[in-house]
């Protein structure tokens, strides 16, 4: 045991280093990564992109082989994986337990949700940089194919409402994550949101008027996905910043309360 | 130093923590024993920041723990071997700690080498591992940080008796190296082998606590003769209370010296005398756990 006590004896200290964001943001990254769950997820981002470039170039119409069609296609699966690696970044501590060596190593525990939040948003930037690029080599693969014109119809301002489309989905699943803080259940919510609530939104619109004019300010999902079809106009964005305040967030500092006071068990 | 003083924790009128105060020294193993649902993992979960205490205070090396810039380095804390992901590799894990601490990545290597996990068995999943091994992989996560202070929730648990063995030895060698332990057991004879310091817990209140060698001060003798009544009879008129155990025993409320002392006067010869050591305690532990125990009316 001589080796052995020679090494868990506390020794001469090394210069003291306090938790410090940047670092404890890349162990998140690892941590989104470092499962068979959270790989797949990760790696389904690349996969679906490349599916779905293939699909435009192999069943789009000649005339739709422009960028925008390929941006969209490439698009929507990521609107659906994206806020799920931000959920199960919140929801796995509680769910699989690790909470309770995570917040004893960071006992501030806003420190930690701040790094989870930050390489959440790294990976819906990064993945969007990946998707534009994937989407950009399908668009010259297939207009070289059909021996069309290459066509750019995705602006810098469009390009930018699809990122912040994907980043306020994101968000979306941060909170739900905090508030729920089980992965089955804050899963089944964000579907809900996605899914679920805009078939109804839609329906109550569609059958009452009084609705109609209503839904844009507190349908947060409705003027959220707007952003994917192009720049929003003035009134749309106080659309997105009324709804924004219900669905984002309130949610947000709920379940940011919820976190940082819960029992970690 | 791990201080604690006057600690409470009430959750909507139920209190789980009562006015509890005791501390755990530097170079000793502070054993902090309790029947289940005592209020050990809780007064455990205060000291380290995860629960808030309703009122009172913990302070680890001086400090409340949450206010070290990286308590990983200060204090290495397992309070529950299974919760970990059962996705990871134990080598990720030890990983995760080294990497959130900022440690260099040889640690990781050293730390599974103090628990004595072999490169294969850190490879596998924690999901396939067994409640030893989880064990092990927990106080490798605590030490890794090379902290100065231990705490440890039932790190028995699920280990086999050479397993104890070596945890026993382990923390023997951290205290000696001036390192302060505290670890929490329902088993009276875990604590019993390693710890210096004895605290006891019983309904979220301490009942007893001190030296392991003071505790059992008291705890009497054990004495057989050959003509017991005899015996019984010169100990009651000598003033010292004495029960027979029912192995044609008796336990004797007073040290080996003075019972030596009252049957040689009385003329009686004993066929054994000894300190009724362990026993001793395990018997404070079943008076002082009694009412909370359903074997309490038998024993």
């Amino acid at each position: 045991m001589t080796a052995v006590a020679t090494d868990i004896v506390p020794e001469i200290r090394p210069v003291r280093r306090g938790l410090t964001l940047p670092r404890l943001t890349g162990v998140e990254l690892r941590k989104m990564l470092d499962t068979r769950a959270g790989f797949w997820l990760m790696a389904s981002i690349l996969i679906t992109a490349l599916l779905a470039t293939g699909a435009v170039i192999l069943f789009a119409p000649e005339e739709d082989l422009t960028y925008v069609s390929f941006a969209t296609a490439i698009g929507f699966p990521m609107t659906v994986i994206l806020p799920l690696i931000a959920v199960l970044s919140v929801t796995s501590e509680w769910s699989q337990r690790s909470g309770l060596t995570t917040f004893t190593l960071i006992p501030h525990r806003s420190r930690a949700v701040g790094a989870k939040a930050l390489a959440s948003l790294v990976v819906a930037v990064v993945s969007m940089l990946l998707a534009f690029t994937v989407g950009a080599t399908g668009n010259v693969i297939g207009a070289t194919v059909a021996g069309t014109d290459l066509v750019w119809d995705v602006s810098v301002v469009e390009g930018l409402s699809i990122v912040l489309g994907n980043v306020l989905g994101v968000a979306m699943g941060f909170a739900l994550g905090m508030l729920i803080r089980s992965s089955p259940g804050a899963i089944v919510g964000c579907f809900v949101y996605a899914f679920i609530a805009p078939t109804l939104f839609g329906l109550l619109a569609a059958s009452q008027e009084w609705f109609s004019d209503l839904q844009p300010w507190i349908d947060f999902h409705l003027t959220q996905t707007a952003l994917f079809e192009g720049a929003l106009s003035a009134q749309q964005w106080a659309h997105l910043g009324v709804a924004g305040v219900l669905w984002l967030v309130v949610p947000l500092l709920l379940g940011l309360r919820v976190v940082l006071r819960s029992e970690v068990t | 130093m791990i201080v604690v003083e006057s600690l409470s924790k009430t959750y909507r009128g139920f209190t789980a923590v009562d006015d509890v105060t005791f501390s755990a020294r530097p170079g000793r193993v502070t054993g902090f024993l309790g029947p289940n649902g005592a209020g050990k993992s809780t007064t455990m979960r205060i000291i380290v920041g995860l629960t808030q205490p309703s009122s009172g205070t913990a302070t680890v090396s001086g400090r409340r723990f949450a206010d070290h810039p990286n308590p990983g380095l200060e204090v290495g804390v397992l309070l529950d071997a299974s919760a970990q992901h059962a996705g990871r590799t134990g080598r990720e894990i030890l990983t995760l700690a080294q990497q959130t601490m900022g440690l260099p990545s040889r640690r990781v290597s050293e730390a599974l080498e103090v628990v004595s996990l072999t490169g294969s068995e850190a490879d596998r999943r924690v999901g396939h591992y067994s409640l030893g091994m989880r064990q092990r992989l927990g106080l490798a996560v605590a030490l890794i940080g090379h902290p100065g202070i231990l705490i440890l929730d039932e790190p028995a648990n699920g280990l086999d008796p050479a397993g104890i063995r070596w945890m026993r030895d382990l923390l023997r060698e951290f205290a000696d190296a001036g390192g302060t332990v505290l670890l929490s057991s329902h088993l009276l004879h875990e604590i019993e082998i390693v710890a210096d310091d004895i605290v006891v817990i019983v309904n979220g209140g301490i009942v007893a606590q001190g030296t392991k060698t003071d505790l059992l001060r008291t705890s009497g003798s054990v004495v057989r003769a050959h003509d017991l009544s005899r015996l019984e009879n010169a100990l009651s008129a000598g003033g010292v209370t004495a029960t027979r155990s029912g192995d044609g025993a008796l336990r004797v409320d007073a040290d080996v010296d003075q019972v030596g002392a009252l049957a040689f006067a009385a003329g009686v010869a004993l066929s054994e005398l000894r300190t009724a050591d362990g026993a001793g305690l395990e018997e404070m532990f079943l008076e002082l756990t009694a009412d909370t125990q359903r074997e309490g009316a038998a024993a």
